[in-house]
């Protein structure tokens, strides 16, 4: 899957305009497009001291902090959109910030590795642990200390009371929609909090 | 080759209001300039300096080869902040030693060397004359603003003072007022400086003497603090300064550290302003743009439209990385824009003169991001 089709695919469900918070931006290569062919503002959150200036040359407004000391320093419902890309396995609160994320803004949108995916299913079948284009690292290595899968993800948004207004998955350059718990590498979920219940 | 620079000096007839209601008749500012203003005057960068720098901020003095200017690395041609494509100002602030009317000089109205008389100045003050040096040049509107650690509060007051004449502010390793930890450390060195037996109440420039011993002892207290625990160990360790055999003796130099500090403070007692320490010290304690808010620095800033950067260093316990956050805290809860970088740098406060590359990479990025207009280009 390319970064362009995960932009895209994320820019489709972020109304146009949104103040924006991307937690664990990476280089704000979404940022950057969302700003630019979208309209919205905001901040990325990030660690890592390369992707931070690769943020500010970027252009991309970005706020240096370590997610697992949560998100106090933003106020109830200041954004429209959180974005969590490919961040929740690396966050050892990962249910605290979810909590947090439909906290500080109305909409969440979480993608992340679905290790119930048929090729992971299959690798740890034959006794291995996965390592695909998506979960590149070895068991010792790997810096994904939350793996889940997309139906773990279902739960822990019930069990947060948060209304799951899309669920989908990503396979190659694919949206997956039958079967995603089997079917996708990625999971996909815009959340709202229970008070936006919008149907 | 080297960058060879001069100061300047601009003379102020017009009174100056300070906070505390009293009045400076006239003063005057040394100043420096790098680089081109451009057509536009768009272009220009102000630099305000900490306690014991000056506006000698880039390049060096025409035959004096140790004479580089404090934040040289920072900037000059090709560096992060660009003298290529930025006009860069550094200034002197009032009641400093290095030329800008101070205590040293002589109160006309009296005919007196002001000493101790010297009226108490702000950081608010200090921007309200940089600002009057800037109509002098023509400077509308700075493109930015930029300081670290006392340097950095002036560019957050220039933010709320003169919003529409400041695009950019770059505030590195500051804080949006002191702790009572850090007062207390101010007092402790002031103190020092007003017990010794030199100070004469601070008219000591009558008596022919300095209070050197007062000063060394500041100067001493502020470079602990300016120092990180780690880099003081790796620096100096528990290092002996003769042998590695002990002396036995309570006064003597035994450490390297004992060393390094008397060295620093010696220089310092040779080249700084007693009454310019207590004032410039003050004018630290003092700073607290969210007072008149309760306290309350969301308020305070809702003013701002500068667009920010600010960089603190993990291990500078003076002007901690979470007071920054508090500032960032602040610019975000006003939806304003803004970058902020915490660099894990090893070196304390003084982190923010040196050479990390993260550090120079981030702020050189963000003034590649600064824009301006230009007539001539």
């Amino acid at each position: 899957m390319s970064a362009d089709f995960l932009k895209t695919t994320i820019a489709n469900m972020v109304p146009y305009g949104s103040r924006v918070l991307d937690l664990g931006c990476g280089d704000g290569e979404v940022l950057a497009y969302l700003q630019k062919s979208h309209g919205c503002s905001g901040y990325g959150v990030e660690i890592d001291d390369d992707n931070v200036a690769a943020c500010v040359k970027k252009d991309v407004q970005v706020i240096q902090l370590n997610l697992e000391q949560g998100l106090q320093m933003f106020e109830d419902q200041s954004f429209d959109v959180v974005l969590q890309i490919d961040t929740l396995q690396h966050l050892r609160n990962a249910e605290t910030m979810l909590r947090e994320t439909l906290r500080v803004a109305r909409m969440g949108i979480i993608t992340f590795p679905n290790f119930a995916h048929w090729f992971n299913r299959w690798s740890v079948l034959k006794g291995r642990m996965p390592v695909t284009p998506k979960l590149p690292y070895e068991w010792y290595d790997t810096p994904n200390i939350r793996v889940a899968t997309f139906a773990d993800f279902q739960a822990l948004a019930l069990k947060n009371h948060l209304h799951i207004q899309d669920a989908f998955g990503l396979d190659a350059e694919k949206t997956v929609r039958f079967w995603p718990n089997a079917l996708a590498s990625t999971a996909v979920f815009q959340l709202t909090g229970a008070s936006q219940r919008t149907t | 080759m080297t960058f060879i620079v001069s100061p300047s000096t601009m003379h102020f007839g017009e009174p100056l209001t300070l906070s505390s209601g009293a009045e400076l008749a006239e003063y005057q500012l040394s100043f420096e300039t790098y680089g081109e203003l451009n057509a536009d005057k768009s272009n220009a960068v102000l630099i305000c300096h900490a306690l014991n720098a000056s506006h000698h901020v880039a390049g060096f003095y025409q035959g004096q080869e140790n004479s580089e200017g404090w934040w040289n690395n920072m900037i000059g041609s090709g560096k992060p902040v660009d003298t290529n494509r930025f006009f860069v100002i550094g200034v002197n602030n009032l009641g400093s030693c290095f030329g800008s009317t101070g205590p040293m000089h002589v109160n006309r109205a009296s005919g007196r060397i002001y000493g101790a008389d010297f009226p108490v100045v702000t950081v608010e003050d200090w921007v309200n004359a940089q600002a009057r040096l800037l109509d002098r040049l023509g400077i509308a509107q700075l493109a930015a603003v930029m300081g670290g650690s006392l340097g950095g509060m002036q560019a957050l007051s220039w933010s709320l003072q003169y919003p529409q004449r400041v695009k950019h502010a770059v505030v590195i390793a500051s804080a949006p007022n002191l702790t009572a930890e850090n007062i207390a450390f101010n007092e402790v060195a002031r103190r020092a400086i007003v017990t010794d037996p030199d100070f004469h109440g601070g008219h000591f420039y009558a008596h022919g003497v300095i209070p050197q011993r007062g000063l060394r002892i500041a100067r001493m207290l502020g470079h602990i603090t300016y120092l990180s625990d780690d880099v003081m160990n790796s620096k100096f360790g528990r290092n002996l300064q003769e042998s590695d055999a002990y002396r036995y003796s309570t006064q003597e130099i035994e450490f390297q550290i004992e060393s390094y500090l008397r060295y620093q403070g010696d220089k310092f007692s040779q080249y700084f302003d007693a009454n310019t320490y207590l004032l410039i010290t003050r004018a630290l304690d003092y700073f607290d743009p969210a007072k008149p808010y309760q306290g309350d620095l969301v308020k305070a800033l809702a003013n701002v439209t500068a667009q920010f950067l600010l960089v603190s260093f993990t291990t500078d316990w003076r002007f901690a990385p979470s007071r920054s956050r508090e500032m960032v805290q602040a610019l975000v809860a006003n939806k304003r824009r803004l970058s902020y970088a915490e660099i894990d740098a090893p070196h304390g406060h003084d982190a923010f003169l040196l050479d990390d590359p993260r550090y120079l990479r981030v702020v050189r990025s963000y003034f590649e991001n600064i824009h301006f207009t230009d007539a001539t280009a």
